[in-house]
């Protein structure tokens, strides 16, 4: 009896927030994956084709915007968490006014990205500030002469504003593992006579290593959906898949709205892929261990 | 002084010089978007604005600009879905983090993908249905739609809190006598107040500063700030560019100044990525 009770209060708690998850969430993907098949009932499309996808990888344009939408998601993963380990062995010894400096590090947590794109634009432009430094320092002397890093093919200014956003955030992961271990274990190691670099390469690397990968799963998985930045600071061909998969979508032709939808399923099944991968490694690892 | 007391002096100088470094490079984009703020006339190659005024302020609290409407409308969503996030993601927190149960894992995952899987793949999928329930340019069609990244995330935060919570302080609470809202306004609400505080300060900020969800469920009628902000980044206006920027953060940087010190690595870990 008192069990059943029990077990009703949970479904009672659960069941608000399942609602949202599972109606909203999972019930937008799934009419998606069925838009992504031009099955749209409610507007007479009743004949399911797998063609939308048969177009999109015959399609140039899909295929560079993937690879540069990897491409960006790749190098900002990689360089935001080598810079945040730095940053978070750093930030981990004591120094005066390290509170203040770590309080200062952590400040663009709650801006926005579209507001970071904004920055980085005023910042990194032919005629931004260090344009402008560049030409006071007598480096350049007209605003074509520095180099494009918005709106360039390679996604530079893209990248630039990721890693500003990324650093922080997977540092301050990393700096939560390195004050729960004592100092201790750094100490017995180098009373057994290991140098800096084993004590970092076999006492902290183990132990920052989960964090590093939490963190990049949750920076890859972000940047390779997301829109405003790319939008922003992105040149209009080849544009990033969440872009090209909006600009399908409001496209005023209705027949690329199925094909947008294949996109950002693309887009979904990979990072899902991802995800599975990374929670198979991580059971692996704890298993061998 | 010892070679080792002298390793570990470098080692704290080099270590405080690297931190410096990395809150100055934090700091540095920043710099640009303030001066363009108070700039009427900056011209390539000038360091600094030749002469400055308040013109792009006044152009955001003039009715013509649609800020001060932006603003309001932007408020009132993030409000709401906060308030809505918090009431459905604290009970479910409080399930997930003090009992275990058959099918937990499945339901941790699927809050966890929200996070995780980009917003554009579900509010292009869930377009068509909004559109057929006229749920579109109404403000309770964008909060609904507001609800999806807010609460997985609310949820995960006060899980955390839950499962460090010893619920044996409402039972000793009830059977010295007290009624149920007063073992919650007592014993429960002081106990998850910092959980409540950072799940609801990280809820209001990804409302606060949705665009692509609000453009699209929004169809035009809802307007908020970010959406406002670019159509201006188009404009070539960038005095008013940053001023819209600036008082588009400056909201989340006062909760962060009052929430700064309920913040951990874990808790903030969860809601900065956005």
């Amino acid at each position: 009896m008192n069990d059943r009770r029990e077990q009703l209060k949970l479904v009672l708690m659960l069941l608000p927030a399942l609602t949202i998850v599972v109606g909203l969430f999972l019930g937008g993907l799934l009419l998606g994956l069925l838009q992504s098949f031009d099955y749209m009932p409610l507007i007479g499309r009743t004949q399911p084709t797998v063609q939308p996808y048969l177009n999109l990888f015959r399609a140039p344009a899909f295929l560079r915007s993937l690879a540069l939408t990897a491409w960006i998601s790749l190098l900002s993963t990689a360089l935001s968490t080598a810079l945040a380990t730095l940053c978070a062995l750093a930030l981990r010894r004591d120094f005066a006014g390290k509170r203040l400096i770590t309080f200062l590090f952590q400040l663009n947590i709650p801006i926005p990205h579209l507001v970071g794109g904004i920055a980085v634009m005023f910042l990194f432009s032919q005629s931004g500030l260090l344009a402008r430094i560049a030409y006071g320092l007598g480096a350049i002397t007209q605003p074509a002469d520095f180099p494009a890093l918005i709106f360039d093919p390679l996604g530079a200014g893209i990248i630039l504003e990721y890693l500003w956003k990324s650093t922080p955030f997977t540092a301050i992961i990393l700096l939560a593992v390195l004050q729960a271990v004592s100092e201790d274990y750094e100490n017995v190691a180098r009373n057994l006579g290991a140098n800096r670099w084993q004590r970092f390469r076999y006492v902290l690397w183990p132990l920052l290593l989960p964090g590093m990968l939490r963190a990049s799963i949750l920076v890859f998985a972000f940047t390779f959906g997301a829109f405003e930045v790319p939008y922003l600071l992105g040149q209009t061909y080849p544009a990033v898949l969440p872009v090209l998969a909006y600009r399908n979508y409001t496209n005023v032709d209705l027949a690329a709205r199925p094909e947008a939808m294949a996109m950002s399923m693309v887009i979904t099944a990979i990072i899902v892929a991802l995800i599975i991968a990374y929670t198979k490694l991580t059971e692996f690892f704890v298993r061998a261990e | 002084m010892r070679p080792a007391d002298r390793d570990t002096r470098i080692r704290r100088i080099t270590s405080a010089a690297a931190s410096v470094l990395a809150a100055l490079a934090v700091l540095l984009p920043l710099v640009p978007l303030l001066l363009w703020a108070f700039a009427y006339r900056w011209y390539f190659p000038a360091l600094l604005p030749s002469a400055w005024n308040l013109r792009a302020w006044g152009y955001l609290f003039s009715p013509a600009s649609q800020v001060g409407r932006g603003f309001v409308q932007g408020l009132w969503i993030a409000l709401v879905t906060t308030a809505l996030a918090l009431l459905v993601g604290v009970p479910a927190g409080r399930a997930l983090g003090l009992y275990s149960f058959r099918g937990k894992k499945l339901i941790q995952f699927l809050l966890l993908a929200p996070t995780l899987v980009p917003g554009i793949a579900v509010v292009m999928g869930i377009h068509v249905l909004f559109i057929r329930l006229r749920l579109t340019g109404t403000l309770p069609g964008v909060i609904l739609v507001h609800l999806i990244p807010t609460t997985p995330y609310v949820t995960m935060v006060m899980a955390g809190l839950f499962a460090n919570y010893d619920p044996e302080f409402e039972q000793q609470a009830r059977t010295l006598g007290a009624r149920s809202w007063q073992v919650f306004h007592r014993v429960t609400l002081p106990a998850i107040f910092p959980g409540l505080m950072v799940a609801g300060m990280f809820a209001f900020i990804i409302s606060w500063e949705q665009y692509l969800l609000t453009l699209l469920i929004g169809s035009g009628q809802v307007m908020t700030l970010p959406l406002l902000l670019f159509s201006f980044t188009g404009s070539g206006n960038n005095a008013v560019t940053a001023a819209l920027a600036l008082l588009l953060i400056a909201p989340n940087l006062l909760l962060l100044a009052f929430t700064a010190r309920y913040l951990t690595g874990e808790n903030t870990a969860l809601g900065g990525i956005h």
